[in-house]
């Protein structure tokens, strides 16, 4: 019911500021620009459902691990492989692959060791402490980028070019925002094949539904736990990537970037895969369209995204626990 | 001759501790609460007589840094009525800091130009010529706090249903939410809230006005006086004494212990008839009345309030303090917030000095140790929670949830009782 008005609201919304708009083919620039800005929320989202389905902790250090794997990854991409626009497609293509498989890497393997070092020895500790730890985590992540690549921003050149791949009454979709798509898209299908198909993805959701029935079942309940931080971590190196081939990078970015994955994780239904994608695409829109439309109808601007992710996450939270797609749980939340 | 002297000495000493133990316990515990206070407050007489370049510390802290400290001690205390008495981690503390902040900007400082009003205001002169809300600084601090803890009560109400960790992202979201509003705030509707990243300034500053000075020889205003930071450090002392009072008081009443049995099992405690709602809501507007005092103590004390101040990183110092003094122990949290605080506002600087001057030099590095503070508390936490989640002064009642496992699954239980009279 509630949900109900709330949509019919957006529909009002939407419809009213599309009306006020002078070039009508803005909504739909504004559109791809969120669904480019989903997609990388996506990835850094999954991360945080997947810890969360199977330890039930909210790993507040995702957004650092994905931080810290994009700075890593663009001393890669500047400094060795020496990458910009002049570079041949070929080179760029061949370069870019690599810094992909190496942010992956390098994210799977930060993201197991905060695993090893702090979360594996409170199993048996109040989920409080285990909560507070990840907190603690996020702060050293944090400063190790902070103490490495100091408090500038970085980027690397625009090695995806920004023309259309197709031009329709003023509709421009460019291939740097193409590319994010290209690469998520694949990402997404290959997770929930995994998770669905293979035997560790079986081992996955059966650890996460009784760690305990699952040990008894032979099945090696910490490797499991540390296979999830790594697929967490490598999605985060690949969406570390995209990020950065659109905007700047510091140590603090992943922390903003983090919260706000995290709430579409929690919109979609922690835990659940698809639910966090459908939640980063909407939190990508709402975004693109309050900024796209600011100070239009009721929409404030870039200066108030965060609030407004935020008060929706609030109101999910209050509201609706288990999310679009969750399942209520006898937690109650 | 030498060793005579030293019997004697010794049996003075034994005597001096038989007629310690002789005291009635009362007095035991309450005197070296007043040998404490005593110090505290004879603090800025004998600051300027403390050695100078003592090795690591350096310096001890000047009374100005005394201040700041002692309200961020006062906001650790708040914190821990929710996070140690009640067991709800609120990762949104600084949200109350900053609605107290900005209480005493909107109620004590010429920033709504349109009105003139004066309540109880001091040290103006000609009062119809100063625009703005000023009321006596005394009545603001009472005001903010009430303001943050129906604030807290207004945050707490929807969310005090969901648990844990749940609960912990809404207050998070919370304390996102309001430094981005107050950096937003200059227009609202066309209306000037908090004037924006510039922040309000100035605020007044309390004092006791023209008819007390003349009569009692008290300041007018304490920024007017030559000796402000002695009684902005003299007035948070009595404050925080006041805050630590209550919160001891609170903690052994019914109120309080009907927390602490929610912190221990909060199934149980329902079971037996404690309201959960309404006590967990109690904790709130509590922790975060105390919050909204500190908060407008701050902003009188810089004479201002500004956006800048209210990051997300506040809300975990704070959590690092009660962390690092044990949950729920009202001494612990003290002295651990005074060490952190100490840390934050000068310690660090100074030990990083030190330690750039006489170890690191040795390697040949140099590093500004203040820069990572934030690491060097996460890494706290971390610690604190691997080796020594009781805290350093852990309160008794809570090792002991923390050892025995009351408050988890009765089978993780049983087994932990299993597995240790096996072993």
């Amino acid at each position: 019911m509630l949900g109900v008005l709330f949509l019919i609201l957006v529909a009002v919304w939407l419809v009213k500021n599309y009306l006020a708009l002078d070039n009508k083919a803005d909504f739909f620039n504004i559109f791809l620009i969120g669904l480019t800005q989903g997609s990388t929320y996506a990835l850094v989202a999954l991360g945080y459902t997947l810890v969360y389905g199977i330890l039930q902790l909210i790993n507040f250090a995702h957004g650092d691990v994905f931080a810290l794997s994009g700075l890593f990854a663009s001393t890669w991409i500047v400094s060795i492989f020496h990458l910009d626009e002049q570079s041949s497609w070929f080179v760029i293509i061949a370069g870019l692959f690599a810094t992909f498989l190496i942010a992956m890497a390098f994210g799977a393997l930060l993201n197991t060791s905060i695993e090893r070092v702090a979360y594996r020895r409170l199993r048996s500790a109040p989920r409080l402490a285990v909560l507070i730890t990840a907190v603690g985590m996020s702060f050293i992540v944090q400063n190790i980028a902070l103490a490495v690549y100091g408090v500038n921003y970085r980027s690397v050149p625009p090695l995806v070019p920004t023309s259309d791949v197709f031009e329709f009454r003023g509709v421009h979709y460019g291939w740097d925002a193409f590319f994010v798509v290209l690469v998520t898209a694949p990402v997404l299908v290959l997770l929930t094949w995994m998770v669905k198909s293979t035997r560790q993805g079986k081992a996955m959701r059966a650890t996460s539904q009784d760690p305990e029935a699952a040990a008894i079942m032979g099945i090696d309940v910490n490797r499991t736990i540390s296979f999830t931080f790594a697929l967490a971590g490598g999605l985060a190196g690949i969406g570390a990537v995209l990020f950065l081939l659109e905007f700047n990078m510091r140590y603090d970015t992943g922390f903003q970037l983090g919260l706000i994955a995290f709430t579409a994780a929690v919109l979609g239904g922690i835990g659940n895969l698809t639910g966090a994608v459908l939640g980063a695409l909407i939190i990508g829109w709402i975004q693109a369209f309050n900024e796209g439309f600011a100070g239009g109808w009721y929409a404030p601007g870039p200066d108030w995204t965060r609030s407004i992710v935020f008060g929706l996450l609030i109101a999910i939270l209050v509201f609706r626990p288990e999310g679009l797609l969750g399942e209520r749980t006898p937690e109650g939340a | 001759m030498g060793i005579r002297q030293e019997i004697s000495s010794t049996l003075r000493l034994d005597r001096l501790g038989k007629s310690w133990n002789g005291l009635p316990d009362r007095a035991r515990s309450a005197i070296p609460v007043v040998v404490l206070l005593a110090l505290a407050f004879t603090y800025p007489w004998y600051v300027g007589s403390l050695p100078l370049n003592v090795p690591i510390i350096n310096t001890f802290p000047s009374v100005h840094s005394m201040v700041t400290i002692l309200v961020f001690v006062m906001m650790a205390v708040g914190l821990n009525i929710v996070v140690g008495y009640a067991g709800l981690l609120d990762l949104g503390y600084v949200a109350f800091y900053a609605i107290g902040a900005y209480t005493a900007g909107w109620f004590a400082s010429g920033h709504f130009e349109q009105v003139n009003v004066h309540l109880g205001s001091i040290g103006f002169g000609d009062r119809s010529a100063v625009p703005g809300i000023h009321i006596s600084m005394w009545v603001v601090f009472l005001i903010a706090a009430i303001i943050t803890a129906v604030a807290g009560v207004l945050i707490g109400l929807p969310t005090l249903r969901l648990r844990g960790d749940y609960l912990a992202i809404v207050t998070l979201g919370f304390g996102e939410i309001i430094p981005q509003a107050v950096r937003n705030g200059d227009n609202i509707a066309g209306h000037d809230i908090t004037h924006g990243t510039f922040g309000i300034s100035p605020i007044d500053s309390p004092g006791f006005g023209e008819k007390l000075h003349e009569v009692l020889g008290l300041p007018v205003t304490y920024q007017s006086s030559l000796n402000a930071d002695r009684l902005f450090f003299w007035t948070i002392l009595i404050l925080l004494g006041v805050t630590v009072f209550c919160s001891w008081r609170l903690r052994d009443s019914r109120l309080g212990r009907a927390w602490i049995a929610i912190r221990e099992d909060e199934t149980a405690a329902g079971a037996m008839g404690v309201p959960l709602m309404r006590t967990k809501t109690w904790s709130y507007a509590m922790g975060a009345f105390f919050g909204g005092i500190a908060g407008a103590y701050i902003a009188t004390f810089n004479s201002g309030a500004f956006p800048s101040q209210f990051d997300f990183n506040i809300s975990i110092f704070l959590l690092c303090m009660v962390i690092l003094g044990g949950m729920g122990s009202l001494w612990g949290v003290v002295v651990a917030g005074f060490i952190l605080a100490w840390l934050n506002v000068e310690g660090l600087a100074n030990i990083g000095a030190w330690l750039n001057n006489n170890v690191f030099t040795i390697v040949g590095v140099e590093i500004e140790v203040p820069k990572y503070s934030f690491g060097i508390y996460g890494l706290l936490i971390v610690l604190m929670m691997l080796f020594r989640p009781t805290g350093l002064i852990p309160e008794r009642r809570r090792k002991l949830e923390i050892e025995e496992g009351s408050g988890q699954d009765p089978i993780d239980h049983a087994l932990a009782e299993a597995a240790r009279k096996d072993g």
